[in-house]
């Protein structure tokens, strides 16, 4: 699957006329959004030159360590990240740390265990940050739909408490709707996939040379993986994180201020 | 004594809800009354453990509320609350969950029965009931459980006259036929005195 094109800087600078044409339309439509184009734009130049030094640099060096350090960075900042779409599962920074890093170390441990991938930096890097940026999306939207699920849901689950359930009993109905939010778009996006849109790994693919055949397997592989790293992140932020409505004697916290 | 409360004090946020509440509760039926915002409800949940106090001592049966297993004593000490709070499903699969968090045989009709309702009120969805009927379903799954003690938190504030009427019927037929106790919250003193063999008046 060796393939490799270069791109120079002149293409990338003619690509700036789409984000003028894109400014030119906010601009006569009076969107207001000029002033963020202009900053999206330079983040994006900004953001994806470091890292590709960075990866460069990883690649270079070729130590499993480095790769190992990075995709750590990724996950803790993956977890504040999605920490703030959790705002209303108190402690929810922890569950979200644990839940990235299994679904990372799961899904990455597995692929290359099965000798999927080798386990070099040049797949364990771009994979790793696949697979984490997608768990991190997950976790956040199964935990933002059980803090408001808890919230909505306390009078029930307050009365089922009172019946002599457990926490996990009384809250399952609730954690089991808040897993299904936190899988179903991934889940709806991979049966669309081809048709509605291209995924990018494949896109990548073929506007690097490679033949469709290996585009079109390396995508579905890069979508079992999310699938599989989805759901353990989903699975493990909600199971540690609904825990935290309840009390050692099985009560239901009052709601923080 | 079934219950007995001393020096009661619970907070929530920067609010005081109880303050040095003290009062006994004895087997048999109880109303307490007061007005709303007294902190009736709170009580009622000191009961079962569905709340601890921030000070004070609650004891049932001679023994701290804080020595019982809390998930034990809410099967023994059932609360039934004033917000209709069924699972989705039917009136018998509520039942069912419930006898079976206790370990109960469940005779359906018998405890549809007690609670006031017909049988067939066993297939009926939850969702499709009156507010009355759910008020009767819950009592129902309470009793699913074989309780010692029922905890009742406004059992008819959301009831026309008739309703009510019928459901404090059913209150002290339950309590004529079994040595079942009840504590009673209400904020009407002519209900209380229809149902409370005990008043326990609670400071506004």
């Amino acid at each position: 699957m060796s393939t490799s094109i270069q791109v120079e800087l002149w293409q990338v600078g003619a690509s700036l006329v789409l984000v003028a044409l894109a400014a030119a339309i906010s601009f006569w439509q009076r969107a207001d959004l000029e002033r963020d184009i202009a900053v999206a734009t330079v983040r994006s130049i900004v953001q994806l030159t470091l890292v590709g030094y960075a990866i460069k640099l990883i690649f270079d060096v070729d130590s499993i360590w480095l790769v190992l350090l990075l995709l750590a960075v990724m996950v803790f900042f993956g977890a504040i990240t999605a920490r703030h779409r959790a705002d209303k599962v108190p402690g929810s920074f922890g569950p979200l740390l644990i839940a990235l890093a299994l679904a990372g170390g799961t899904t990455l441990g597995l692929v290359v265990a099965l000798g999927i991938f080798d386990p070099t930096p040049r797949y364990l890097v771009p994979v790793g940050g696949m697979v984490i940026g997608n768990a991190m999306t997950a976790s956040a939207v199964a935990l933002n739909r059980l803090g408001d699920e808890m919230a909505d849901a306390r009078a029930r689950i307050e009365a089922t408490l009172s019946l002599g359930a457990t926490p996990r009993e009384a809250a399952a109905p609730t954690v089991r709707r808040s897993l299904r939010s936190g899988m179903i778009t991934l889940i709806d996006s991979t049966k669309t996939t081809g048709l509605i849109f291209f995924p990018g790994t494949m896109v990548g693919m073929l506007l690097a040379g490679a033949s469709p055949t290996d585009a079109v397997r390396l995508q579905l592989i890069l979508l079992y993986a999310l699938l599989g790293s989805v759901s353990i992140s989903a699975l493990v932020a909600t199971l540690l994180a609904y825990r935290h409505f309840f009390t050692p004697a099985a009560q239901l916290r009052e709601p923080g201020p | 004594m079934l219950f007995e409360l001393r020096d009661v004090g619970l907070d929530r946020g920067e609010r005081t809800v109880l303050d040095g509440l003290s009062a006994r509760i004895p087997e048999g039926a109880t109303a307490i009354v007061g007005p709303s915002g007294a902190g009736k409800s709170t009580l009622l949940r000191l009961l079962n453990r569905l709340a601890d106090p921030d000070r004070g001592e609650v004891s049932y049966r001679g023994r701290p509320l804080s020595a019982y297993e809390p998930l034990a004593l809410r099967r023994e000490v059932a609360l039934v609350p004033q917000l209709p709070a069924l699972l989705e499903g039917t009136v018998g699969s509520n039942l069912r969950y419930a006898a079976g968090l206790a370990g109960e045989e469940l005779d359906l009709d018998e405890t549809l029965r007690r609670a006031g309702l017909d049988p067939s009120f066993a297939e009926r969805d939850v969702a499709k009931l009156s507010v009355g009927e759910q008020q009767r379903a819950m009592l129902a799954r309470a009793l699913a459980q074989r309780p010692a003690v029922l905890l009742l938190d406004e059992p008819t504030s959301a009831l026309d006259h008739a309703a009510r009427d019928a459901i404090e019927a059913t209150l002290a037929r339950l309590r004529a036929e079994s040595n079942l106790s009840l504590v009673l919250v209400s904020h009407d003193p002519e209900q209380a005195r229809r149902l409370g063999e005990t008043v326990v008046e609670m400071p506004a």
